[in-house]
């Protein structure tokens, strides 16, 4: 029940705020920000609970039996650890439209919330059918939120970013029934329940169908070549449509290859492994290049997700549990310190009315603490050591060093370039001469507990990432088992 | 005829039975709301004898028709669907002096005809009830005869009609002159032999050919545009949902047991399919007219349909039932929406009629989303359910070309439907709205439970297509 009431209240908690006219738009924020807070209470309180067990919770409903589809939802290490970090963006997603959405409260609030939704019940789903619900499912009021409380270029950005995932997601359609239909040819039976169809055997058409997941997730993460509705997304998206499509929606794409694509497809896995670890390597230093080459400040952050994600594709398919943990903790400091770059860029184009770079300059002296701010996200951006970034992308590249050096080595080439445009970014908006004589205002209380919650939230994963690590290792353990059979 | 046989064809006689009484209702006194009563409680009564009839099912009345499982589901589901209709033509704006009871006889004469091709196992009954529909048809299009688009759909509609029930006609007389039956069986056993001879080919050729014209199919597909954009809303509706709905229905008898039979037909109906999913949604892409935009659309869902009828099988039937009910609910509430937001000026069929609803009427604009996402299959609505099972019938059946074409389709399919959206919610020179009236509120409210029910909750219609499997 309690994995129901997690996905409830979000939901509940949108079509409520939905009902306050504009006049009254407060109430939709603190509506928002209550049913979040109450559904993250839910969620730390699970983890507070957690037993050794690998799952942690378990529900299932039937659904649709004549085609044994059921709604079966189940919580481990992994899913735990991002339904944490849906709800903390979310909460600090709310937080950061304060101000910034000032038209159709209501129904922005709406959308956000089902997003939300949707993600936690990709966390979730144990049936497949369920799966590609939920995933479908956020894509309609992700659109929305871009498209109408996005800027400029925002209808052809929504619909770009519709259409990639949408086609993506059919292919992957495709892979689960098919899936289904081997399993039922194997057995006897229709399943699409993750358990059941665990081992089944696909024989020649397996890698095909691993290729059709592959691409989905792919589409999503995203991984080179798959990649440019995300600049566009990620630009023209008010910034708590940034912040969840960073945080949260690239890491559906993550979760999907750690639960889905390798654990069902091991073989075929196995086979597709150094070519996604060169795409990962490629998407670091691809994504690298261009973030430096950007003018607008929202485009370089958008590319530097490229450049994070490619590490997970790394870490995932390296094979190995060290490089898997580093994948899952890139996921989830990415998810915090590219949130909060977005959040800054966000804070700034209040003030100033501009994304350009050109347009920046010399802003510490006036705004110190939302420079001071700044300038530890794109440090943990970097991989400074004692944030988490560091642990994350440094396991991964242990982990990928042990099977095939060359990549991890071309990988590691990418962090130099996350250096130079991390410094180029405080060098060109935070440091030099100021572009116009500006005073920007500094950061309100509202806005320093905002970012205050994420760099707490980096530092103590840099510090002590352990209790991560420990909630995820059950996860990686069943993962590896898997991929040693 | 025995006591049963007239129980059995309960639905069909309450029908005729009001036909005749609308028409001497409208003889003795012309009342708008009283004829649109009369003619929604002999829709609604034809309903409720559906019970009845299936006391008797399955039963064969006469050569000509049989009642049975799928008989009545598709009645069902095409009476439900004109009964929508009725309230749609009540709700059209009407100028000054213009005459609207007429539509609703022959509202209920074409609602006739569609169940009695839903029914038919004969030439004879599919003969008659086609042209019973077609016929009403003509005149339904043309009704509103002050307006030239509509007089030009009527006779487009009425000449391509003919034509393509000359060829049908010829198709029968072929199969007759093959098999020497008159029962749609015949055209199954015309192909059975070893290498069919020429003339059955031309049969099934012809019929074909008659078929992909009511189903609006490519290449058969050259009218529909024209005939949505200028016949009026409502019957517009009619014609995307009960017309295609009966002839589908039948579609899928006399093809029930070609399974495989014959490659050529498999190759002919392969390519129907592919090219009408395709070509719809590519030519959906370039309309600016939200009508024209709904009739390449739903070409490309009879693409998507004819999936069912190659996968072929159990789960195929139910795919098919569960799709066609997903799009009666979508395609109406499309149309409803369009009914709802015309003036008696002229009809709100151009995407910039919609520009900005969504800040002045949300409910409504709201529910257009919802039935145009669950055309392009989106969860939480009727249409991924059933696309879902379309999707899964024909990776069954290994039949992989139309499953990508379905794919393909889907994705471009997703674009157009998008752009409607994405107007709705744009700013600019919005028109004014007509308030909603409580009838069309009520209509919507009705298709919205099942457009979302049966996006969230498919279990109960599962059960009751299953129930009524042949």
């Amino acid at each position: 029940m309690i994995l129901l009431a997690l996905l409830a209240i979000p939901l509940a908690g949108g079509l409520l705020a939905w009902l306050p006219r504009d006049r009254h738009a407060s109430w939709s924020r603190f509506i928002c920000l209550l049913a979040l807070v109450l559904d993250l209470g839910l969620a730390v309180g699970i983890w507070v609970r957690a037993s050794d067990d690998t799952w942690l919770a378990q529900a299932r409903w039937e659904w649709l039996p004549g085609l044994g589809i059921s709604f079966h939802l189940g919580l481990d290490g992994l899913s735990l650890l991002l339904v944490v970090l849906a709800l903390f963006l979310g909460i600090l997603s709310v937080a950061a439209s304060w101000t910034e959405v000032t038209t159709r409260v209501g129904f922005f609030h709406l959308n956000l919330m089902w997003i939300l939704t949707g993600i936690i019940g990709v966390f979730l789903a144990l049936d497949l059918f369920l799966f590609y619900f939920f995933w479908e499912l956020m894509l309609v009021p992700m659109a929305f939120l871009i498209g109408i409380w996005g800027h400029e270029n925002r209808i052809y950005a929504a619909i770009k970013f519709f259409l990639f995932t949408q086609a993506s997601g059919l292919l992957m359609l495709l892979s689960i029934v098919a899936l289904a239909l081997a399993h039922r040819a194997d057995q006897g039976a229709w399943s699409f329940d993750y358990f059941d169809l665990l081992g089944t055997d696909t024989g020649r058409l397996g890698p095909w169908l691993f290729l059709g997941f592959f691409i989905a997730f792919a589409v999503k993460l995203p991984a080179v070549g798959l990649h440019t509705w995300l600049p566009d997304a990620h630009t023209e998206a008010p910034t708590a449509g940034s912040v969840v499509l960073a945080g949260l929606l690239l890491k559906t794409g993550a979760y999907g290859l750690i639960r889905f694509a390798v654990p069902l497809f091991p073989e075929a896995a196995a086979t597709a492994a150094p070519w996604a670890m060169a795409l990962g390597a490629l998407g670091v230093l691809y994504g690298a290049l261009l973030a430096f080459g950007q003018t607008d400040l929202k485009r370089l952050v958008a590319y530097s997700s490229v450049s994070h994600l490619g590490f997970v594709l790394l870490g995932v398919f390296a094979g190995n549990a060290q490089a898997l943990q580093g994948a899952v903790m890139t996921m989830i400091c990415h998810g915090l310190s590219t949130g909060a770059l977005f959040v800054v860029v966000g804070l700034l184009q209040e003030r100033l009315h501009t994304r350009e770079l050109s347009g920046m300059g010399g802003l510490l002296s006036s705004a110190p603490r939302l420079g001071g701010l700044a300038t530890l996200f794109a440090m943990a951006s970097l991989g400074l050591p004692g944030l988490g970034n560091f642990v994350g992308e440094l396991l991964v590249l242990l982990g990928a060093f042990r099977t095939s050096p060359w990549i991890a080595v071309l990988a590691t080439i990418g962090l130099v370039g996350s250096t130079v445009y991390s410094l180029w970014i405080l060098q060109k908006v935070f440091h030099g001469a100021p572009a116009e004589d500006v005073v920007v205002r500094d950061l309100s209380a509202r806005e320093v507990v905002t970012l205050g919650a994420l760099a707490t939230a980096l530092l103590w994963l840099g510090l002590h990432p352990q209790p991560v690590l420990d909630t995820a290792q059950p996860t990686v353990d069943s993962v590896m088992e898997l991929l040693r059979e | 005829m025995s006591d049963r046989d007239l129980l059995a064809l309960m639905p069909l006689l309450v029908l005729a039975a009001a036909a005749v009484v609308v028409m001497l209702a409208i003889a003795w006194r012309r009342h708008h709301g009283l004829v649109a009563t009369l003619a929604a409680l002999g829709l609604a009564g034809s309903l409720a004898s559906l019970p009845f009839a299936e006391r008797a099912a399955p039963r064969s009345v006469t050569p000509l028709l049989v009642v049975d499982g799928p008989t009545l589901y598709y009645w069902g589901l095409l009476l439900s669907g004109s009964l929508v209709v009725t309230a749609l033509v009540y709700l059209y704006p009407l100028r000054g002096g213009e005459r609207w009871e007429e539509l609703y006889l022959l509202l209920l004469l074409a609602t006739l005809g569609a169940a009695v091709l839903a029914a038919s196992v004969h030439f004879a009954s599919l003969f008659l009830g086609l042209e019973l529909l077609s016929v009403s048809l003509y005149a339904m299009i043309a009704y509103p005869r002050q307006t030239g688009v509509a007089i030009e759909a009527g006779v487009k509609y009425l000449i391509l009609a003919a034509a393509s029930s000359a060829f049908l006609l010829f198709g029968l007389a072929l199969s007759y002159a093959v098999t020497g039956e008159l029962t749609l069986t015949a055209v199954a056993i015309a192909l059975e032999a070893e290498t069919p001879s020429l003339v059955a080919l031309a049969a099934v050729g012809l019929l074909l050919a008659a078929v992909g014209f009511k189903l609006a199919l490519v290449p058969f597909h050259l009218w529909t545009p024209d005939v949505y954009a200028g016949a009026p809303a409502p019957v517009t509706a009619f014609v995307a949902t009960v017309s295609k709905g009966a002839m589908f229905a039948v579609v899928l008898r006399l093809f029930h047991d070609l399974d495989g039979a014959n490659d050529r037909v498999v190759l002919v109906l392969t390519l129907l399919a592919v090219l009408s999913m395709l070509f719809g949604n590519l030519l959906a892409l370039l309309q600016d007219n939200l009508k024209r935009l709904l009739a390449y659309s739903s070409i490309a869902h009879l693409g998507y349909l004819l999936v069912t009828l190659l996968a072929a099988g159990e789960l195929a039937q139910q795919a098919a039932a569960y799709y066609l009910t997903a799009y009666f609910v979508a395609t109406l509430g499309a149309f409803a929406v369009v009914t709802c937001a015309s003036d008696t000026e002229r009809e709100a069929d151009w995407l910039e009629d919609y520009r900005g609803l969504f800040w002045r009427r949300p409910a409504v604009a709201a529910f257009l989303t919802a039935s145009l996402l669950s055309l392009a299959g989106i969860p939480l609505t009727a249409g991924f359910v059933g696309k879902f099972l379309v999707l899964t019938a024909g990776v069954d059946s290994g039949v992989w070309i139309p499953v990508f074409a379905l794919l393909l389709g889907s994705a471009i399919g997703l674009y157009y439907y998008l752009r409607v959206i994405v107007v709705m919610w744009s700013d600019g020179p919005a028109p004014a709205h007509p308030r909603l009236q409580p009838l069309g509120a009520l209509t919507l409210v009705s298709l919205a439970v099942p457009l979302l029910l049966l996006g969230v909750y498919p279990q109960p219609l599962m059960e009751l297509i299953r129930a009524f499997q042949p």
